[in-house]
């Protein structure tokens, strides 16, 4: 890899799965990122994208994701257009296929959020310009895990060997699915906590092992919070249950308070990638471990990153001079 | 063969042979074989052979079933062995290949792939992760198949 920057073989590039990306192109990313966030800030402003335009395609809802990449995308003096599938057509039956071939045209990268799982390879299959996964159904979500690792290593100085704790909705919970692959090439031990209808699934259990990661699945939070490093809490999510019954079963199941971080050790940090319902109480948003709105904002710097890199603009060493 | 034979040699057409014990169905689904087509088609089940203990053994006539058809085997017979017949005799013998990835040969069984959405215009594509045990996802979203339910989704 070229010292300057993101200089791949043709120069883009989709970013459909944390596999896409190996560590030490993680790691430059992150870098990337942090330079940048006097950029995300406000502060700087570095036309780094400017004559781009961003096609950003949310099938499904979403406000930290699609704002901040629209944010990011700005503050790089580039240009936005959206996308719902409410009042496109969409609506009218249209095949993705199809749309994203409009898509090809109009803009310069494509960043896609859909509820079907694979929307994002077959995307990136259908079109020649880079695309960018926010979100497949229960599949993938690896821009929020580059902004969940930026916030970690921001946190503790370092990736490896850290103590993380997910809790919640491991099964349809695409995030932690993610973040989950990419902290175990980190060397993390990890800790599943989930009511036994919401496990991850085997298959990716058996991935996260099969890298020789030290993984525990517990039904029991608060004896976990004491050796965490990381506690990374996620809403019981009530749109990807096929039946209302068993959501009923399972909703509220984790509700952390202050008081329930008493025995946590000092740097212990508390993300989520929200919205958030019940899991955290608003007590733990005063407390020195919460995390999750810096989290959220950490989506700009990154998805700055993000987006040089899958255009093949390379981030210079000292941003805006 | 020591044993009477329990079907007569055909003159033209396809035998496939050591299929697993109990899979001739499935190996004739997966064929489409059974579909739509009158050609004569006899299928031993459970026979005694020196390599696998059982197997069953199909043999379609007047029909030389092609490579991409004969690659589809590789789900659920991956160790058969494939005989092209012509006037009575051996004329080609053909080897099932698992590639790396299958293409449009099954439908991701996943309720929520993009793929589910029959006007989808791109490939099936099934990535082979592992042949032995075989682990085949689905190239778009990335989910394990069943082979049960995989023979359903044969296209």
């Amino acid at each position: 890899m070229a010292a300057l920057g993101f200089v791949g073989g043709e120069g883009m590039s989709d970013l459909i799965t944390m596999d896409d990306l190996s560590n030490d192109e993680i790691l430059e990313i992150l870098d990337a990122a942090e330079r940048l966030l006097p950029v995300a800030n406000g502060d700087v402003y570095a036309p780094l994208l400017q004559g781009k335009v961003l096609g950003n395609l949310f099938f499904e809802n979403s406000t930290r994701t699609r704002m901040s990449f629209e944010s990011a995308m700005k503050r790089l003096g580039g240009e936005v257009v959206n996308l719902s599938s409410v009042g496109s057509s969409v609506a009218k039956g249209e095949t993705l296929y199809d749309t994203m071939q409009m898509v090809d045209g109009y803009s310069d990268i494509a960043v896609i959020r859909h509820p079907r799982q694979g929307a994002a390879q077959y995307s990136a299959d259908a079109i020649e310009i880079p695309v960018l996964n926010a979100g497949d159904g229960a599949g993938n979500h690896p821009t929020q895990t580059m902004l969940d690792l930026f916030t970690i290593r921001q946190a503790h100085g370092t990736l490896e060997g850290l103590n993380v704790v997910l809790v919640g909705d491991l099964r349809y919970g695409r995030t932690t699915h993610s973040l989950s692959h990419a902290l175990v090439r980190f060397g993390a031990k990890l800790t599943l906590v989930s009511p036994e209808s919401l496990r991850m699934p085997t298959e990716i259990v058996g991935d996260l092992q099969s890298h020789g990661s030290d993984v525990v699945e517990s039904e029991n939070l608060a004896g976990a919070i004491a050796d965490a490093d990381v506690i990374y809490m996620t809403r019981i999510q009530k749109e990807r249950f096929p039946d209302e019954d068993e959501y009923a079963k399972v909703a509220g199941i984790y509700k952390m308070t202050a008081d329930d971080l008493a025995v946590a050790k000092a740097g212990m940090i508390v993300m989520h990638p929200l919205p958030r319902v019940d899991e955290i109480d608003p007590s733990v948003d005063s407390t020195q471990h919460a995390r999750y709105f810096q989290q959220a904002f950490n989506g700009v710097p990154t998805r700055m990153a993000l987006l040089c890199r899958s255009l093949g603009v390379e981030v210079p060493k000292e941003v805006g001079e | 063969m020591s044993e009477m034979r329990r079907v007569t040699a055909i003159c033209n057409g396809t035998v496939v042979d050591h299929i697993p014990a109990g899979k001739a169905l499935q190996v004739m689904q997966m064929l489409r074989v059974d579909i739509g087509r009158s050609n004569p088609i006899s299928l031993v089940m459970n026979v005694p052979s020196g390599k696998a203990g059982r197997k069953d053994v199909l043999k379609i006539e007047d029909r030389e079933l092609t490579q991409e058809e004969l690659d589809r085997l590789a789900l659920i017979a991956p160790n058969a062995s494939v005989a092209i017949i012509r006037n009575y005799s051996v004329a080609e013998k053909r080897q099932i290949e698992l590639g790396s990835e299958l293409v449009n040969i099954a439908r991701c069984s996943f309720w929520n792939c993009i793929t589910q959405n029959s006007r989808e215009p791109l490939p099936h594509k099934l990535r082979v992760i592992s042949a032995d045990p075989l682990d085949l996802r689905c190239s778009y979203c990335g989910r394990s198949q069943s082979i049960e339910e995989l023979a359903e989704s044969i296209l």
